[in-house]
């Protein structure tokens, strides 16, 4: 089992949507997709749809972490939806609901972005 | 009944995936609820990590060691084993957030998950031997089979 990563751009916003097992094997080529085309298209903010995301450790939480620094630097926001109650349980854990928005589904994601 | 199973693989980071599901497949056989499971692979896939990063600083010509025991009460003991370069301070490297690698974007949860998924987690390590992470469970909703 490995990752599916689709990367769409809307306006500022970068919709990452994962699919499959996010581990350290799978995070780098996640890590370089993402912050490449974070820089390339001058991207804002992020969605991060996990709906389809079966497996997350914590290479997850520190690629997650490390996009999060990304934007920050352009003062953008991080939203993540439609998350399994087992990622939410990472989520908690390490604090990151703190520094990260949780939204239902993509759709309030992008509504709370005003992309909608 | 005791039921043991060992494997031992290349510290490949495509072998993180074989690990926690060839233990979790194992472990199966106990009737876990799909939470434990997750609890299995989550912290079976944290431990082979750090020995694949950490003990082995990312080359592949190491050997990750795991062995699992367990009973039909639904006991279950495992323990992850590198040949490695050890770890200096284990209590610094198991608090929360703690890595010694921040330029690999590593979060530092590792063992804080090891410890909130397991009931014991215990670590022993010595530099230029490896380290051991030994992980005990015991699965309450187990409706283990007395055959």
């Amino acid at each position: 089992m490995s990752l599916a990563i689709n990367l769409e751009v809307k306006k500022d916003v970068l919709c990452i949507r994962l699919s499959g097992e996010l581990d350290h094997h799978t995070a780098e080529e996640l890590r370089e997709k993402s912050s490449k085309l974070i820089e390339s298209e001058n991207i804002k903010h992020i969605i991060l749809n996990l709906e389809e995301l079966g497996f997350m450790d914590s290479s997850g939480l520190g690629v997650i972490l490390g996009r999060y620094k990304q934007i920050k630097q352009k003062h953008g926001e991080m939203v993540v939806c439609a998350i399994s109650p087992a990622v939410n349980r990472l989520f908690e854990m390490s604090g990151l609901f703190k520094i990260i928005r949780l939204e239902p589904s993509e759709e309030n994601a992008l509504q709370r972005l005003g992309v909608a | 009944m005791r039921n043991e199973m060992n494997i031992q693989f290349s510290s490949l980071s495509q072998n993180e995936s074989f690990a926690r599901v060839t233990v979790a497949s194992f472990i199966a056989q106990l009737d876990p609820t799909m939470d434990e499971l997750t609890e299995i692979k989550t912290v079976v896939s944290e431990a082979v990590t750090n020995a694949i990063i950490h003990g082995y600083e990312n080359k592949p010509n190491g050997i990750v060691y795991i062995s699992v025991v367990m009973d039909e009460d639904g006991y279950i003991d495992m323990t992850i084993r590198d040949e490695g370069i050890g770890i200096g301070d284990v209590e610094e490297a198991r608090q929360p957030l703690y890595t010694s690698k921040p330029e690999l974007e590593r979060s530092g949860m590792g063992f804080t998950i090891m410890e909130n998924f397991m009931d014991e987690v215990e670590v022993s390590s010595h530099p230029g031997t490896g380290t051991t992470v030994r992980l005990k469970k015991h699965l309450t909703n187990s409706k283990a089979l007395c055959n």
